[in-house]
């Protein structure tokens, strides 16, 4: 079942195309691997997608869930941010806020579309916490952004992203300020909890190692275009077109002989 | 011959202050004893995840900082402590390359400017025609001399951050993770660049990066670094296919590869919680708090480095099975394995 439907989406700021003329879906419970270099608009495409685009000229529609959401007015949108479609983003330091302790941005952020008590909100971030791999998480939720590293930094926004059980996440960049066993690390993580609550996924990154190991399609773009899609094995043996396949080759790979130079686009 | 560059125990000590007294609380060491030796004309690596120490001693052989122990012996001579003024011939031999091509140059100032400056530093003047050689040597047109760094793409700009290491024609360079901030296809593109660069020029390399494929991509020898010291050291191939450090091995495992069935095939998550502070660092072994194969032994007597193969060291108490290349269940953690099948 088609939980988003990407139909003709052009976004422009002034004179710049970011994202011009891009179509796709995603079925529930799926990952898609929206892949590209900078400027590509796939960044854009999400923020279109959560409705959190200022100063744009935006043009064709976004279904989520039968729901149009271009058209919708920005209330009907703020209803489903957060609740039904969560975000996470590259860098967790600059989307926490660095006064307020973890755990009250985690229960703000449910209290917002649930009625609860803040009790029942304080076991509800406990439960998540603990969940995504924070030790001892009623005193952790207690302490301040700062306090914690990189990894755990990114394990409380998927709890934040996750708190409201929603249908669709956008993962902007998530691993990408992280080192390499960490990124691991909230990569099985993330692919864990999306078993879990079988959530879909629309994970962006720039980074075709980690499309390989987590998407189940794949969209790659250029210029603010889908110059390829497919299931991810298919696209990954057999890219079809030229961009696709300069990108595979321009990545230094360990597992093959090394080159005398590099493929460049 | 003697090696360009001979580092021997360095150590970097920082003060940790309270915030509002400013009285000294304690001290991180992020460098603790690291000893390389980089000969003329290869590319030494340098790998390890954010606060292993890395860039610190990047900064501690180009002489910006300041040692707390240890010696640097570059070209013959000691510049451990050498002052500015003795330092400043030295230079011209020692360059650095760094990670964000647009904070290393000066906004308000034309390439020209920018390129002219290691000659103004030395007492020199470049000959008419060396800027416009320069800039087409790292694949530049002479027109750019006139424009201002934010005229520039982030792979342009990287390559005005070359020419200008390049400029008085150095011994060794030091990059300083020179292509994280670019895309893969201008990271290809600067990689070929200093390959080509370093042929032409005879130079030597200490390439720093957390990206094992770029360092595979250009180094001969790699160093990988923890907590302030280096765990392991060996060539390329031999490093790459012998790990014998058990961090070696989990981060060589934690490559993402962009092929779905190899990368779908092995397990993800070799090395479970986070880099411990270098403020307080684990007793004995500094990796033993995430190692797999750490025993009692780890927490009382720190490993030194000690020679395995003829030119691969390690300090670990317990390494993985170098002779056979794969231990036991080395081979299973380190990457990348054979295909299914293959004997």
């Amino acid at each position: 079942m088609t939980l988003l439907d990407v139909k003709d989406l052009r976004v422009s700021f002034g004179e710049t195309r970011a994202v011009d003329g891009l179509s796709f879906s995603l079925e529930r419970g799926r990952v898609l691997g929206l892949v590209g270099e900078s400027g590509c608009g796939k960044s854009v495409t999400s923020l279109a997608v959560m409705g959190l685009l200022n100063g744009a000229t935006t043009s064709g529609e976004i279904w989520f869930d039968g729901q149009e959401l271009l058209g919708s007015d920005r209330r009907a949108v703020r209803r489903l941010r957060g609740d039904r479609l969560a975000m996470i983003f590259q860098d967790p330091l600059s989307s926490l806020n660095p006064y307020y302790p973890v755990g009250f941005q985690i229960a703000e952020a449910y209290r917002a579309h649930r009625r609860t008590s803040r009790k029942q909100a304080r076991a509800i971030v406990v439960r998540m916490l603990d969940r995504v791999g924070i030790p001892e998480a009623e005193r952790r939720a207690r302490d301040y952004p700062h306090q914690f590293s990189g990894g755990m930094r990114q394990r409380v926004m998927i709890a934040m992203a996750l708190c409201l059980e929603p249908e669709l996440i956008i993962a902007d960049e998530p691993t990408t300020a992280l080192d390499v066993t960490v990124q691991a690390q909230i990569l099985a993580l993330l692919d864990t909890l999306r078993a879990e609550y079988g959530t879909a996924v629309l994970l962006i990154t720039h980074d075709l190692g980690v499309v390989a190991g987590t998407a189940d399609e794949v969209v790659v773009m250029y210029g603010g275009r889908a110059v390829e899609r497919g299931e991810v094995h298919a696209l990954f043996e057999d890219p079809r077109e030229p961009y696709t396949r300069r990108l595979l080759a321009a990545v230094p790979r360990i597992d093959r002989p090394v080159p005398d130079r590099l493929e460049t686009l | 011959m003697t090696p360009l560059l001979e580092a021997e125990g360095l150590v970097k000590r920082f003060p940790m202050r309270h915030p509002l007294t400013r009285r000294v609380t304690g001290h991180l060491t992020a460098v603790d004893g690291v000893s390389l030796t980089v000969r003329r004309g290869e590319t030494l690596g340098l790998v390890g995840e954010s606060g292993c120490g890395k860039s610190s001693t990047a900064r501690l052989i180009t002489r910006l900082a300041e040692p707390t122990g240890g010696t640097i012996r570059f070209d013959g001579r000691d510049i451990t402590t050498m002052g500015e003024a003795t330092l400043r011939p030295v230079r011209r031999d020692l360059q650095m390359i760094f990670q964000d091509p647009f904070s290393s140059l000066n906004p308000r100032m034309t390439v020209e400017a920018i390129l002219s400056a290691p000659f103004r530093y030395q007492g020199l003047k470049p000959e008419p025609g060396q800027i416009a050689e320069l800039l087409r040597r790292v694949g530049l047109r002479p027109e750019h001399a006139e424009r201002l760094p934010h005229q520039f793409s982030g792979g342009q700009a990287q390559r005005i951050g070359i020419a200008r290491a390049l400029a008085l024609h150095p011994k060794l360079v030091v990059c300083d993770e020179p292509v994280s901030a670019l895309d893969v296809s201008v990271q290809a593109q600067i990689l070929n660049l200093l390959r080509d660069l370093q042929e032409e020029f005879e130079l030597s390399y200490v390439f720093i990066a957390h990206d094992l494929g770029a360092v595979r991509q250009v180094c001969g020898r790699i160093a990988v670094m923890y907590l302030g010291t280096v765990v392991e050291i060996a060539d390329r191939d031999e490093l790459f296919a012998h790990p014998a450090h058990p961090y070696t091995a989990a981060l060589l495992a934690a490559v993402p590869i962009p092929d779905p069935r190899i990368e779908r095939a092995r397990p993800r998550v070799v090395l479970s919680g986070d880099l411990p502070s270098p403020a307080n660092p684990p007793s004995g072994c500094p990796f033993r708090t995430r190692c797999p194969r750490a025993a009692e032994r780890c927490a009382l007597e720190r490993p030194t480095l000690a020679e395995g193969a003829p030119g691969h060291r390690v300090a670990c108490h317990f390494p993985l099975d170098t002779s056979l290349g794969l231990s036991r269940d080395g081979a299973r953690r380190a990457g990348p394995r054979p295909a299914k099948g293959a004997p």
